[in-house]
Protein backbone atom coordinates (compact mmCIF):
# COMPACT_ATOMS: atom_id res chain seq x y z
CA UNK A 1 0.00 0.00 0.00
CA UNK A 2 2.52 2.22 0.97
CA UNK A 3 4.61 1.19 -1.59
CA UNK A 4 2.01 1.86 -4.43
CA UNK A 5 0.94 5.05 -3.13
CA UNK A 6 5.30 6.08 -2.98
CA UNK A 7 4.82 5.13 -6.27
CA UNK A 8 2.03 7.05 -7.32
CA UNK A 9 3.21 10.00 -5.29
CA UNK A 10 6.90 10.08 -7.97
CA UNK A 11 4.39 9.49 -10.77
CA UNK A 12 2.23 12.46 -9.75
CA UNK A 13 5.22 14.57 -9.43
CA UNK A 14 6.79 13.93 -12.84
CA UNK A 15 3.50 14.41 -14.44
CA UNK A 16 3.52 17.85 -12.79
CA UNK A 17 6.91 18.94 -13.50
CA UNK A 18 6.30 18.11 -17.29
CA UNK A 19 3.36 19.88 -17.50
CA UNK A 20 4.87 22.96 -15.55
CA UNK A 21 7.96 23.18 -17.61
CA UNK A 22 5.97 22.24 -20.92
CA UNK A 23 8.45 19.27 -21.08
CA UNK A 24 12.41 19.95 -19.22
CA UNK A 25 13.70 19.38 -22.49
CA UNK A 26 11.32 22.33 -24.03
CA UNK A 27 13.87 25.39 -25.21
CA UNK A 28 13.27 29.03 -23.51
CA UNK A 29 11.11 29.98 -26.22
CA UNK A 30 8.72 27.04 -25.40
CA UNK A 31 8.79 28.28 -21.88
CA UNK A 32 7.46 31.80 -22.39
CA UNK A 33 4.53 33.80 -22.65
CA UNK A 34 3.70 37.35 -23.71
CA UNK A 35 0.56 39.22 -22.82
CA UNK A 36 -1.08 42.30 -22.79
CA UNK A 37 1.72 43.55 -25.43
CA UNK A 38 1.63 46.91 -26.92
CA UNK A 39 3.74 49.63 -28.43
CA UNK A 40 3.48 53.60 -27.89
CA UNK A 41 2.73 54.92 -31.32
CA UNK A 42 5.15 57.20 -32.65
CA UNK A 43 5.53 59.32 -36.01
CA UNK A 44 9.44 59.12 -35.64
CA UNK A 45 12.19 58.74 -33.60
CA UNK A 46 12.34 56.24 -30.80
CA UNK A 47 9.57 54.46 -29.10
CA UNK A 48 8.92 51.11 -26.66
CA UNK A 49 6.98 48.23 -26.32
CA UNK A 50 5.50 46.79 -23.25
CA UNK A 51 3.66 43.60 -21.82
CA UNK A 52 4.30 40.67 -19.33
CA UNK A 53 6.41 37.68 -19.58
CA UNK A 54 5.27 34.55 -18.30
CA UNK A 55 7.62 31.97 -17.45
CA UNK A 56 6.32 28.34 -17.44
CA UNK A 57 9.69 26.72 -16.82
CA UNK A 58 11.00 25.51 -13.70
CA UNK A 59 14.66 27.34 -14.06
CA UNK A 60 14.63 31.24 -14.69
CA UNK A 61 15.25 32.44 -18.73
CA UNK A 62 17.08 35.46 -19.75
CA UNK A 63 15.84 37.46 -22.93
CA UNK A 64 19.01 38.55 -24.40
CA UNK A 65 18.12 40.64 -27.17
CA UNK A 66 15.27 41.47 -29.21
CA UNK A 67 14.39 42.84 -33.13
CA UNK A 68 11.89 44.26 -34.79
CA UNK A 69 11.23 45.22 -38.59
CA UNK A 70 9.41 48.25 -36.96
CA UNK A 71 12.90 49.50 -35.91
CA UNK A 72 16.73 50.25 -36.38
CA UNK A 73 17.38 48.32 -33.46
CA UNK A 74 15.55 47.12 -30.68
CA UNK A 75 16.97 47.38 -27.00
CA UNK A 76 16.83 46.12 -23.32
CA UNK A 77 16.47 49.37 -21.37
CA UNK A 78 15.42 49.99 -17.59
CA UNK A 79 14.61 53.26 -15.88
CA UNK A 80 16.35 54.28 -13.00
CA UNK A 81 15.87 58.16 -11.52
CA UNK A 82 14.04 59.04 -14.08
CA UNK A 83 16.41 58.23 -16.78
CA UNK A 84 16.46 55.16 -19.18
CA UNK A 85 19.45 52.84 -20.24
CA UNK A 86 20.18 49.37 -21.42
CA UNK A 87 20.24 46.91 -19.10
CA UNK A 88 23.50 44.52 -18.61
CA UNK A 89 22.84 40.60 -19.18
CA UNK A 90 19.53 40.79 -20.18
CA UNK A 91 15.75 40.68 -18.93
CA UNK A 92 15.72 37.65 -16.42
CA UNK A 93 11.96 35.76 -16.37
CA UNK A 94 12.35 34.07 -12.68
CA UNK A 95 11.32 30.63 -12.80
CA UNK A 96 7.80 29.58 -12.65
CA UNK A 97 6.99 33.59 -12.34
CA UNK A 98 6.60 36.52 -14.27
CA UNK A 99 8.13 39.73 -15.60
CA UNK A 100 6.58 43.22 -16.30
CA UNK A 101 7.47 45.21 -19.20
CA UNK A 102 5.97 49.00 -18.54
CA UNK A 103 6.67 52.05 -18.61
CA UNK A 104 9.35 53.71 -15.92
CA UNK A 105 10.38 50.42 -15.80
CA UNK A 106 11.62 47.70 -18.30
CA UNK A 107 10.56 48.10 -21.70
CA UNK A 108 11.69 47.01 -25.07
CA UNK A 109 13.31 50.25 -27.01
CA UNK A 110 13.10 50.75 -30.46
CA UNK A 111 15.84 52.56 -31.09
CA UNK A 112 15.01 54.33 -34.47
CA UNK A 113 11.64 53.82 -36.79
CA UNK A 114 12.39 53.59 -40.82
CA UNK A 115 8.29 54.47 -41.15
CA UNK A 116 5.30 55.92 -38.50
CA UNK A 117 3.77 53.61 -36.16
CA UNK A 118 -0.02 54.43 -36.16
CA UNK A 119 -2.29 53.89 -33.58
CA UNK A 120 -3.50 50.00 -34.22
CA UNK A 121 -0.43 49.01 -36.06
CA UNK A 122 0.85 45.96 -35.05
CA UNK A 123 4.35 45.85 -34.94
CA UNK A 124 6.17 42.29 -34.62
CA UNK A 125 9.11 41.63 -32.43
CA UNK A 126 11.26 38.80 -31.85
CA UNK A 127 13.14 38.01 -28.63
CA UNK A 128 16.44 35.98 -27.87
CA UNK A 129 16.53 34.17 -24.99
CA UNK A 130 19.44 32.71 -23.37
CA UNK A 131 19.51 28.96 -25.08
CA UNK A 132 19.70 30.88 -28.18
CA UNK A 133 15.95 30.18 -29.13
CA UNK A 134 13.62 33.03 -30.37
CA UNK A 135 10.12 33.85 -29.57
CA UNK A 136 8.22 36.25 -32.16
CA UNK A 137 5.34 38.13 -30.80
CA UNK A 138 3.10 41.04 -31.58
CA UNK A 139 2.53 44.19 -30.09
CA UNK A 140 -0.75 46.71 -30.87
CA UNK A 141 0.27 50.57 -31.23
CA UNK A 142 -1.26 52.73 -29.02
CA UNK A 143 -1.59 56.35 -28.75
CA UNK A 144 0.43 56.45 -25.28
CA UNK A 145 1.22 59.88 -23.86
CA UNK A 146 3.51 58.81 -21.05
CA UNK A 147 6.85 56.52 -21.40
CA UNK A 148 9.06 60.05 -22.21
CA UNK A 149 12.29 58.90 -19.99
CA UNK A 150 15.27 60.85 -20.80
CA UNK A 151 17.59 58.20 -22.47
CA UNK A 152 21.13 58.43 -21.48
CA UNK A 153 22.54 56.75 -24.23
CA UNK A 154 25.48 59.40 -24.82
CA UNK A 155 22.97 61.83 -26.74
CA UNK A 156 19.96 62.45 -24.70
CA UNK A 157 17.45 61.53 -27.38
CA UNK A 158 14.14 61.78 -27.25
CA UNK A 159 10.85 59.34 -27.98
CA UNK A 160 8.64 59.90 -30.81
CA UNK A 161 5.72 62.31 -30.97
CA UNK A 162 5.95 63.64 -27.75
CA UNK A 163 9.48 64.72 -27.94
CA UNK A 164 8.44 68.46 -26.78
CA UNK A 165 6.98 67.04 -23.70
CA UNK A 166 10.11 64.89 -22.75
CA UNK A 167 12.26 67.57 -21.49
CA UNK A 168 9.35 69.22 -19.30
CA UNK A 169 9.02 65.48 -17.48
CA UNK A 170 12.26 64.66 -17.19
CA UNK B 1 -34.58 38.41 14.05
CA UNK B 2 -36.86 37.38 17.07
CA UNK B 3 -40.74 38.71 17.54
CA UNK B 4 -39.38 42.19 19.63
CA UNK B 5 -37.77 42.54 16.74
CA UNK B 6 -39.88 42.49 14.13
CA UNK B 7 -43.06 43.45 15.38
CA UNK B 8 -41.82 47.29 15.21
CA UNK B 9 -40.19 46.87 12.03
CA UNK B 10 -44.02 45.65 10.77
CA UNK B 11 -45.26 49.36 12.31
CA UNK B 12 -42.51 50.93 10.43
CA UNK B 13 -43.40 49.31 7.77
CA UNK B 14 -46.88 49.81 7.74
CA UNK B 15 -46.43 53.83 8.50
CA UNK B 16 -44.10 54.10 5.43
CA UNK B 17 -47.13 52.65 3.27
CA UNK B 18 -49.42 55.40 4.95
CA UNK B 19 -46.68 57.93 4.32
CA UNK B 20 -46.27 56.94 0.80
CA UNK B 21 -50.07 56.74 -0.04
CA UNK B 22 -50.52 60.13 1.42
CA UNK B 23 -47.70 61.78 -0.56
CA UNK B 24 -49.36 60.12 -3.61
CA UNK B 25 -52.50 61.72 -2.42
CA UNK B 26 -51.47 65.23 -2.16
CA UNK B 27 -49.09 64.76 -5.59
CA UNK B 28 -46.01 66.59 -3.71
CA UNK B 29 -43.79 63.10 -2.87
CA UNK B 30 -40.99 65.64 -2.34
CA UNK B 31 -42.83 67.63 0.56
CA UNK B 32 -43.22 64.78 2.33
CA UNK B 33 -39.71 63.38 2.28
CA UNK B 34 -38.24 64.86 5.37
CA UNK B 35 -40.96 62.76 7.16
CA UNK B 36 -40.75 59.55 5.07
CA UNK B 37 -36.92 58.89 5.35
CA UNK B 38 -36.86 58.19 9.09
CA UNK B 39 -40.07 55.72 8.62
CA UNK B 40 -39.03 53.85 5.67
CA UNK B 41 -37.81 49.86 6.67
CA UNK B 42 -34.19 50.09 5.40
CA UNK B 43 -33.81 53.91 5.43
CA UNK B 44 -31.47 54.84 8.19
CA UNK B 45 -28.33 55.26 7.04
CA UNK B 46 -26.39 52.33 7.38
CA UNK B 47 -22.98 51.65 5.63
CA UNK B 48 -22.56 49.54 2.34
CA UNK B 49 -19.52 47.39 3.65
CA UNK B 50 -19.56 44.76 0.55
CA UNK B 51 -19.98 47.37 -2.64
CA UNK B 52 -21.41 44.31 -4.27
CA UNK B 53 -22.80 46.36 -7.25
CA UNK B 54 -19.23 47.75 -8.07
CA UNK B 55 -18.22 44.67 -9.26
CA UNK B 56 -21.42 43.74 -11.05
CA UNK B 57 -19.80 42.77 -15.02
CA UNK B 58 -22.06 42.29 -17.76
CA UNK B 59 -20.45 39.92 -20.25
CA UNK B 60 -18.81 41.09 -23.20
CA UNK B 61 -19.00 38.54 -26.08
CA UNK B 62 -22.00 37.30 -27.51
CA UNK B 63 -24.50 37.69 -30.71
CA UNK B 64 -25.58 41.13 -29.62
CA UNK B 65 -24.04 44.06 -28.53
CA UNK B 66 -24.46 44.09 -24.61
CA UNK B 67 -26.03 47.18 -23.94
CA UNK B 68 -29.19 46.32 -26.15
CA UNK B 69 -30.62 43.42 -24.04
CA UNK B 70 -28.58 44.45 -20.44
CA UNK B 71 -30.91 46.56 -17.82
CA UNK B 72 -29.59 49.98 -18.58
CA UNK B 73 -27.13 51.32 -16.64
CA UNK B 74 -27.69 54.70 -14.14
CA UNK B 75 -25.29 56.90 -16.32
CA UNK B 76 -24.86 56.93 -19.64
CA UNK B 77 -22.57 59.42 -22.23
CA UNK B 78 -23.85 58.85 -26.04
CA UNK B 79 -20.50 60.41 -27.76
CA UNK B 80 -20.84 60.96 -32.03
CA UNK B 81 -17.47 61.15 -33.54
CA UNK B 82 -16.83 62.61 -37.12
CA UNK B 83 -14.09 60.33 -39.25
CA UNK B 84 -10.48 62.20 -40.11
CA UNK B 85 -10.17 62.71 -43.78
CA UNK B 86 -7.69 60.17 -45.16
CA UNK B 87 -8.59 57.51 -42.51
CA UNK B 88 -9.73 54.41 -45.24
CA UNK B 89 -11.27 50.71 -44.55
CA UNK B 90 -7.81 49.11 -42.87
CA UNK B 91 -7.81 51.93 -40.80
CA UNK B 92 -11.13 51.64 -39.68
CA UNK B 93 -10.53 48.09 -39.06
CA UNK B 94 -7.24 48.92 -36.68
CA UNK B 95 -9.39 51.60 -34.83
CA UNK B 96 -12.17 49.06 -34.27
CA UNK B 97 -9.67 46.57 -32.72
CA UNK B 98 -8.85 48.83 -30.04
CA UNK B 99 -12.15 49.73 -29.35
CA UNK B 100 -12.97 46.16 -28.57
CA UNK B 101 -10.09 45.48 -26.87
CA UNK B 102 -10.71 48.53 -24.50
CA UNK B 103 -14.22 47.41 -24.02
CA UNK B 104 -13.54 43.97 -23.99
CA UNK B 105 -11.19 44.81 -20.81
CA UNK B 106 -12.88 47.74 -19.25
CA UNK B 107 -16.40 45.99 -19.23
CA UNK B 108 -15.49 43.05 -17.34
CA UNK B 109 -13.17 45.33 -14.78
CA UNK B 110 -10.01 45.09 -16.29
CA UNK B 111 -7.48 48.04 -16.97
CA UNK B 112 -7.07 48.40 -21.29
CA UNK B 113 -3.75 48.35 -22.69
CA UNK B 114 -1.83 51.39 -21.50
CA UNK B 115 -4.19 52.75 -18.82
CA UNK B 116 -2.81 55.28 -16.76
CA UNK B 117 -5.46 54.73 -13.89
CA UNK B 118 -6.39 51.22 -13.84
CA UNK B 119 -7.58 51.45 -10.59
CA UNK B 120 -10.81 53.43 -12.29
CA UNK B 121 -11.21 50.28 -14.32
CA UNK B 122 -12.08 48.26 -11.40
CA UNK B 123 -15.00 48.56 -10.70
CA UNK B 124 -17.10 48.20 -13.43
CA UNK B 125 -20.84 48.49 -12.36
CA UNK B 126 -22.21 46.40 -14.92
CA UNK B 127 -20.54 48.94 -17.68
CA UNK B 128 -21.43 48.21 -21.48
CA UNK B 129 -19.80 49.64 -24.21
CA UNK B 130 -21.93 49.52 -27.09
CA UNK B 131 -20.70 51.27 -30.62
CA UNK B 132 -22.39 52.45 -33.72
CA UNK B 133 -21.70 53.27 -37.19
CA UNK B 134 -23.42 56.32 -38.72
CA UNK B 135 -23.76 56.53 -42.92
CA UNK B 136 -20.44 58.38 -43.16
CA UNK B 137 -18.83 55.10 -41.21
CA UNK B 138 -19.96 52.31 -43.96
CA UNK B 139 -19.71 54.67 -46.68
CA UNK B 140 -15.89 55.11 -45.58
CA UNK B 141 -16.09 50.86 -44.88
CA UNK B 142 -17.48 50.40 -48.30
CA UNK B 143 -20.08 48.49 -46.63
CA UNK B 144 -24.20 47.66 -47.96
CA UNK B 145 -25.89 50.90 -46.13
CA UNK B 146 -28.98 50.11 -45.01
CA UNK B 147 -31.34 52.51 -46.70
CA UNK B 148 -32.34 53.94 -43.36
CA UNK B 149 -29.29 54.85 -42.20
CA UNK B 150 -29.71 58.24 -43.29
CA UNK B 151 -31.08 61.57 -41.19
CA UNK B 152 -34.52 61.10 -40.02
CA UNK B 153 -37.58 62.99 -42.44
CA UNK B 154 -37.73 66.22 -41.01
CA UNK B 155 -41.04 66.99 -38.62
CA UNK B 156 -42.64 70.02 -38.03
CA UNK B 157 -41.92 69.87 -34.78
CA UNK B 158 -38.10 69.67 -34.70
CA UNK B 159 -35.91 72.50 -34.15
CA UNK B 160 -32.38 70.68 -34.34
CA UNK B 161 -29.35 72.30 -34.18
CA UNK B 162 -26.36 70.50 -35.79
CA UNK B 163 -24.53 70.71 -32.48
CA UNK B 164 -26.83 67.65 -31.32
CA UNK B 165 -26.75 65.90 -34.27
CA UNK B 166 -25.25 63.39 -37.02
CA UNK B 167 -22.31 61.74 -37.13
CA UNK B 168 -20.09 58.82 -38.01
CA UNK B 169 -19.84 56.45 -35.00
CA UNK B 170 -21.13 56.53 -32.28
CA UNK B 171 -20.26 55.08 -28.56
CA UNK B 172 -22.79 54.60 -25.61
CA UNK B 173 -21.11 54.01 -22.38
CA UNK B 174 -23.07 52.84 -19.52
CA UNK B 175 -22.38 51.92 -15.74
CA UNK B 176 -24.87 52.27 -12.64
CA UNK B 177 -21.13 54.28 -11.44
CA UNK B 178 -20.74 58.11 -13.25
CA UNK B 179 -16.36 57.31 -12.73
CA UNK B 180 -16.96 54.37 -14.39
CA UNK B 181 -18.26 55.92 -17.42
CA UNK B 182 -15.43 58.74 -17.51
CA UNK B 183 -12.51 56.37 -17.41
CA UNK B 184 -14.37 54.33 -20.12
CA UNK B 185 -14.76 56.94 -22.29
CA UNK B 186 -11.70 58.59 -21.88
CA UNK B 187 -9.41 55.52 -22.84
CA UNK B 188 -12.04 55.45 -25.82
CA UNK B 189 -11.26 58.58 -27.04
CA UNK B 190 -7.95 58.06 -26.36
CA UNK B 191 -8.12 55.54 -28.48
CA UNK B 192 -9.55 57.07 -31.11
CA UNK B 193 -8.16 60.80 -31.58
CA UNK B 194 -6.05 59.20 -34.64
CA UNK B 195 -8.89 58.55 -36.20
CA UNK B 196 -12.05 60.69 -35.43
CA UNK B 197 -12.86 63.88 -33.54
CA UNK B 198 -15.85 64.18 -31.44
CA UNK B 199 -18.48 65.89 -32.72
CA UNK B 200 -21.19 65.78 -30.29
CA UNK B 201 -21.55 64.24 -26.20
CA UNK B 202 -24.94 63.92 -24.51
CA UNK B 203 -24.94 62.79 -20.81
CA UNK B 204 -27.83 61.09 -19.38
CA UNK B 205 -29.02 60.30 -15.96
CA UNK B 206 -31.47 57.40 -14.90
CA UNK B 207 -32.27 56.57 -10.64
CA UNK B 208 -28.80 55.70 -8.61
CA UNK B 209 -28.67 51.99 -7.95
CA UNK B 210 -29.95 50.86 -5.38
CA UNK B 211 -32.52 53.99 -5.03
CA UNK B 212 -35.44 51.54 -6.88
CA UNK B 213 -35.92 48.08 -7.02
CA UNK B 214 -34.11 46.50 -9.88
CA UNK B 215 -36.64 46.90 -12.92
CA UNK B 216 -38.68 49.51 -11.71
CA UNK B 217 -39.14 51.73 -14.66
CA UNK B 218 -37.37 55.36 -14.56
CA UNK B 219 -38.85 58.51 -14.55
CA UNK B 220 -38.34 61.57 -16.76
CA UNK B 221 -37.95 64.94 -15.31
CA UNK B 222 -41.88 65.75 -16.65
CA UNK B 223 -42.26 63.49 -13.13
CA UNK B 224 -43.77 60.77 -15.44
CA UNK B 225 -42.73 56.93 -15.18
CA UNK B 226 -40.90 57.00 -18.89
CA UNK B 227 -41.15 53.64 -20.97
CA UNK B 228 -43.51 51.40 -19.49
CA UNK B 229 -44.86 49.26 -22.27
CA UNK B 230 -41.70 48.49 -22.92
CA UNK B 231 -40.84 45.19 -25.00
CA UNK B 232 -38.88 42.86 -22.38
CA UNK B 233 -35.41 41.37 -23.41
CA UNK B 234 -35.32 37.85 -23.63
CA UNK B 235 -38.58 37.45 -25.53
CA UNK B 236 -39.73 37.12 -28.88
CA UNK B 237 -41.63 39.85 -29.48
CA UNK B 238 -38.39 41.92 -28.64
CA UNK B 239 -36.47 39.72 -30.94
CA UNK B 240 -38.19 40.57 -33.74
CA UNK B 241 -38.88 44.53 -33.31
CA UNK B 242 -34.86 44.89 -32.49
CA UNK B 243 -32.93 42.52 -33.87
CA UNK B 244 -31.87 42.91 -37.77
CA UNK B 245 -33.06 40.00 -40.10
CA UNK B 246 -32.98 38.58 -43.15
CA UNK B 247 -33.92 41.79 -44.95
CA UNK B 248 -30.67 43.48 -43.63
CA UNK B 249 -27.41 44.04 -45.28
CA UNK B 250 -25.47 40.89 -44.47
CA UNK B 251 -23.25 42.51 -41.80
CA UNK B 252 -25.92 44.14 -39.71
CA UNK B 253 -27.35 40.56 -38.97
CA UNK B 254 -28.03 40.27 -35.41
CA UNK B 255 -27.21 43.71 -34.65
CA UNK B 256 -29.89 46.59 -34.79
CA UNK B 257 -30.60 50.27 -35.54
CA UNK B 258 -30.28 53.15 -32.83
CA UNK B 259 -32.09 56.63 -32.94
CA UNK B 260 -31.05 59.20 -30.67
CA UNK B 261 -33.35 62.47 -30.47
CA UNK B 262 -32.24 65.11 -27.90
CA UNK B 263 -36.14 66.08 -26.65
CA UNK B 264 -36.01 69.40 -24.55
CA UNK B 265 -38.34 69.63 -22.09
CA UNK B 266 -39.97 73.29 -21.06
CA UNK B 267 -40.27 72.70 -17.83
CA UNK B 268 -41.41 76.53 -16.62
CA UNK B 269 -44.17 75.75 -19.12
CA UNK B 270 -45.31 71.91 -17.38
CA UNK B 271 -45.05 74.49 -14.06
CA UNK B 272 -48.56 75.80 -15.29
CA UNK B 273 -50.10 72.67 -15.84
CA UNK B 274 -52.20 70.78 -13.00
CA UNK B 275 -52.14 67.31 -12.29
CA UNK B 276 -55.20 66.14 -14.56
CA UNK B 277 -53.51 68.09 -17.21
CA UNK B 278 -50.71 66.49 -17.08
CA UNK B 279 -51.82 63.23 -16.51
CA UNK B 280 -54.29 63.53 -19.78
CA UNK B 281 -51.51 65.19 -21.78
CA UNK B 282 -50.07 61.15 -21.63
CA UNK B 283 -52.68 59.00 -20.50
CA UNK B 284 -51.31 57.62 -17.70
CA UNK B 285 -51.62 58.17 -13.77
CA UNK B 286 -48.61 60.04 -12.41
CA UNK B 287 -48.09 58.16 -9.34
CA UNK B 288 -48.18 54.69 -10.99
CA UNK B 289 -47.74 55.30 -14.54
CA UNK B 290 -51.19 53.45 -14.93
CA UNK B 291 -53.11 53.66 -17.76
CA UNK B 292 -55.91 56.64 -17.34
CA UNK B 293 -58.44 53.00 -17.93
CA UNK B 294 -56.92 51.43 -15.07
CA UNK B 295 -55.62 48.35 -14.24
CA UNK B 296 -51.49 48.25 -13.57
CA UNK B 297 -48.66 50.28 -14.79
CA UNK B 298 -47.77 47.51 -17.52
CA UNK B 299 -51.38 46.48 -18.56
CA UNK B 300 -52.37 47.73 -21.87
CA UNK B 301 -54.23 51.14 -22.56
CA UNK B 302 -57.84 50.89 -23.49
CA UNK B 303 -58.20 53.04 -26.12
CA UNK B 304 -61.70 52.45 -26.47
CA UNK B 305 -62.70 53.52 -22.98
CA UNK B 306 -65.07 55.87 -22.51
CA UNK B 307 -66.14 58.47 -19.60
CA UNK B 308 -69.14 59.66 -17.91
CA UNK B 309 -69.81 62.28 -20.31
CA UNK B 310 -69.34 59.40 -23.64
CA UNK B 311 -65.72 61.14 -24.13
CA UNK B 312 -63.01 58.72 -24.40
CA UNK B 313 -60.86 58.76 -21.16
CA UNK B 314 -57.83 58.71 -22.91
CA UNK B 315 -57.83 61.70 -25.16
CA UNK B 316 -57.71 61.82 -28.81
CA UNK B 317 -54.16 63.19 -28.57
CA UNK B 318 -52.94 62.00 -25.67
CA UNK B 319 -49.15 60.55 -26.09
CA UNK B 320 -50.15 57.03 -25.15
CA UNK B 321 -52.55 57.27 -27.73
CA UNK B 322 -50.98 58.88 -30.25
CA UNK B 323 -47.86 56.51 -30.09
CA UNK B 324 -49.78 53.07 -29.58
CA UNK B 325 -48.65 50.23 -31.70
CA UNK B 326 -50.79 47.01 -32.30
CA UNK B 327 -48.03 45.52 -34.12
CA UNK B 328 -45.26 43.78 -31.22
CA UNK B 329 -42.53 43.58 -34.47
CA UNK B 330 -43.03 47.46 -35.41
CA UNK B 331 -42.73 48.52 -32.06
CA UNK B 332 -39.27 50.42 -30.86
CA UNK B 333 -37.54 50.37 -27.66
CA UNK B 334 -36.44 52.92 -25.60
CA UNK B 335 -33.44 53.55 -23.76
CA UNK B 336 -33.96 57.60 -22.37
CA UNK B 337 -31.98 59.20 -20.47
CA UNK B 338 -32.75 62.61 -17.81
CA UNK B 339 -30.13 65.55 -19.09
CA UNK B 340 -30.14 68.91 -17.25
CA UNK B 341 -27.88 71.38 -17.49
CA UNK B 342 -27.32 75.04 -16.87
CA UNK B 343 -29.46 77.13 -18.94
CA UNK B 344 -27.85 79.60 -21.50
CA UNK B 345 -26.65 82.56 -19.89
CA UNK B 346 -28.90 84.63 -21.50
CA UNK B 347 -31.91 82.71 -20.85
CA UNK B 348 -34.56 83.43 -18.12
CA UNK B 349 -34.93 79.40 -17.95
CA UNK B 350 -34.07 77.72 -14.47
CA UNK B 351 -32.13 75.30 -16.98
CA UNK B 352 -32.06 73.41 -19.91
CA UNK B 353 -33.97 70.21 -19.45
CA UNK B 354 -34.85 67.42 -21.57
CA UNK B 355 -34.47 63.63 -22.24
CA UNK B 356 -31.88 61.44 -24.50
CA UNK B 357 -34.75 59.76 -25.86
CA UNK B 358 -32.52 57.02 -27.12
CA UNK B 359 -34.51 53.46 -28.78
CA UNK B 360 -33.53 50.61 -30.33
CA UNK B 361 -35.47 49.13 -33.85
CA UNK B 362 -34.91 46.45 -36.13
CA UNK B 363 -35.62 49.51 -39.65
CA UNK B 364 -35.77 52.66 -38.60
CA UNK B 365 -37.89 53.33 -41.47
CA UNK B 366 -40.52 50.45 -40.65
CA UNK B 367 -40.57 51.91 -37.31
CA UNK B 368 -39.29 54.21 -35.89
CA UNK B 369 -40.82 56.95 -38.46
CA UNK B 370 -44.36 55.83 -38.84
CA UNK B 371 -44.38 56.78 -34.80
CA UNK B 372 -42.59 59.88 -35.33
CA UNK B 373 -44.84 60.82 -37.79
CA UNK B 374 -48.00 59.96 -35.81
CA UNK B 375 -46.85 62.26 -32.76
CA UNK B 376 -45.56 64.99 -35.43
CA UNK B 377 -49.20 65.19 -36.27
CA UNK B 378 -50.89 65.57 -32.95
CA UNK B 379 -49.75 64.61 -29.49
CA UNK B 380 -50.42 66.76 -26.50
CA UNK B 381 -46.95 66.39 -25.26
CA UNK B 382 -45.72 68.38 -28.64
CA UNK B 383 -46.63 71.22 -26.09
CA UNK B 384 -44.10 71.08 -23.61
CA UNK B 385 -41.15 69.32 -25.86
CA UNK B 386 -39.21 69.93 -28.41
CA UNK B 387 -36.77 67.67 -30.83
CA UNK B 388 -33.51 70.12 -30.90
CA UNK B 389 -30.88 66.44 -31.49
CA UNK B 390 -31.32 63.78 -34.02
CA UNK B 391 -28.67 60.88 -34.98
CA UNK B 392 -29.43 57.36 -36.72
CA UNK B 393 -26.83 54.74 -36.20
CA UNK B 394 -26.51 50.93 -37.54
CA UNK B 395 -25.45 48.80 -34.29
CA UNK B 396 -23.22 45.93 -35.76
CA UNK B 397 -23.72 42.78 -33.92
CA UNK B 398 -21.47 41.71 -31.27
CA UNK B 399 -18.48 39.83 -31.85
CA UNK B 400 -17.13 36.73 -30.18
CA UNK B 401 -13.20 36.37 -28.51
CA UNK B 402 -10.58 37.27 -31.18
CA UNK B 403 -13.20 39.05 -33.24
CA UNK B 404 -13.94 42.53 -33.34
CA UNK B 405 -16.94 45.11 -33.27
CA UNK B 406 -17.62 45.65 -36.70
CA UNK B 407 -15.88 42.93 -38.51
CA UNK B 408 -18.44 41.65 -40.36
CA UNK B 409 -18.83 45.07 -42.75
CA UNK B 410 -14.88 45.12 -42.29
CA UNK B 411 -13.39 41.83 -42.35
CA UNK B 412 -11.69 40.41 -45.82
Amino acid sequence: MLALSRAALVAAIALTLAACSGGSTGDDASSLTLTDTWAKAADEGMTAAFGTVENAADRDITITAARSDAASAVELHEVVDDVMRQVDGGFTVPAGGSLALEPGGLHLMFMGIPQPIAPGDEVTVTLTLSDGSELDFTAVAKDFAGANEDYDGGMNMETGSAAASAEAEA
Amino acid sequence: MTPADNAPSRRRFLAAGAAAGAGALVGTAAGVGAERAGAIPGAPDRPDDAGVNGQRVVPFYGPHQAAVTARPGAFASFVALDLLRGIGRDRLAAWMRLITDDAARLTQGRAALADVEPELAATPAGLTVTVGFGRGFVERARGERPAWLQPLPPFSIDKLEDRWSGGDVLFIVSSDEPSTVAHALRMLLKDSRAFASVRWRQDGFRRAYGSDPSGRTMRNLFGQVDGSANLRPGTPDFDAAVLAGDDAPAWLRGGTSFVLRRIAMDLDGWDEVDRVGRENAVGRRLDTGAPLTGGRERDPVDLDAKGPGGLPVISSVAHARRARVEDPSLRIVRLAYNYEEPAPAASEALSSTGLLFGAWQADVDRQYVPIQRALDEADLLNVWTTPIGSAVFAIPPGCREGGYLGESSLGV
